[in-house]
């Protein structure tokens, strides 16, 4: 049992784009084998509420982000939107208007949604563990998150941590 | 090629076909054969990887035009 290899993730960010290499990497590192551990702490506690409607992507202040709309026809999906930052920032609404486009951009590439993957990991047995300190740090309670995460600490991350093949800051 | 269930993995993205593929070979007993048939272009180098990994025997890997079928002989 103890030729299992193991992976330990420490998730951080608390953004729709984020949240994908944690839930990527653990999913497909339980297929693989690996007996697989997410702790998440700071920003990265949004990833396990039951309402994922609070994870967003920014394109401000965000240069690496392409904004190419997800319809109508392909020279109009080629061409990127280079919109300063500082009329973004005047726009109301547009975190939101850049999520729903990344959604869309997401579904019409057959890349999985997060609630989907968080699924999966838990399907697969990934153990989510939440930072206690940032639960209370942040005002969240326990009823918060979804179901069958443990709260623990730096020293429950490193209890796992220690005996790992791979781990990961993200 | 002989094979005793058929995974439909067209249109999606990594990692989805790998995890589809993993769900759907728990199902299965040893020795019996998977097809798969996927259309991401990753997936080439990721069954492979996958094969090698958790010791399943990637019995062929093919390409034809945009899609690519994996025969997999679960361990």
């Amino acid at each position: 049992m103890d030729d299992q290899k193991k992976l330990a993730i420490i998730a951080t960010k608390g953004t729709l784009d984020w949240a994908y290499p944690p839930f990527i990497l653990a999913s497909t590192a339980a297929a693989l084998g690996y007996e697989t551990q997410i702790f998440f702490t700071f920003y990265g506690l949004q990833m396990l509420r039951k309402d994922l409607s609070g994870l967003k992507v920014s394109p401000l202040g965000n240069p690496g982000m392409p904004m190419k709309m997800p319809f109508g026809p392909k020279w109009f999906k080629d061409i990127n939107w280079n919109i300063p930052n500082a009329v973004q920032s005047l726009i109301p609404g547009y975190e939101s208007l850049a999520t729903t486009l990344m959604k869309q951009t997401i579904a019409n590439n057959g890349v999985a949604t997060i609630p989907e993957l968080r699924e999966l990991c838990q399907e697969a047995e990934v153990k989510f563990i939440a930072c206690q300190m940032t639960v209370e740090l942040f005002g969240f309670e326990h009823s918060d998150f979804i179901d069958g995460v443990e709260y623990g600490g730096a020293a429950t991350f490193f209890e796992f941590a220690g005996e790992t093949d791979i781990c990961l800051f993200i | 090629m002989n094979f005793d269930k058929e995974l439909d993995a067209k249109g999606l993205n990594c990692p989805l076909p790998i995890l589809r593929t993993k769900k759907t070979l728990n199902e299965m007993t040893s020795g019996q054969v998977l097809k798969v048939i996927a259309t991401d272009p990753g997936s080439v180098k990721d069954f492979a990887a996958f094969a090698k990994q958790t010791g399943n025997e990637l019995l062929s890997s093919a390409e034809a035009g945009s899609e690519y079928t994996f025969f997999i002989k679960k361990k």
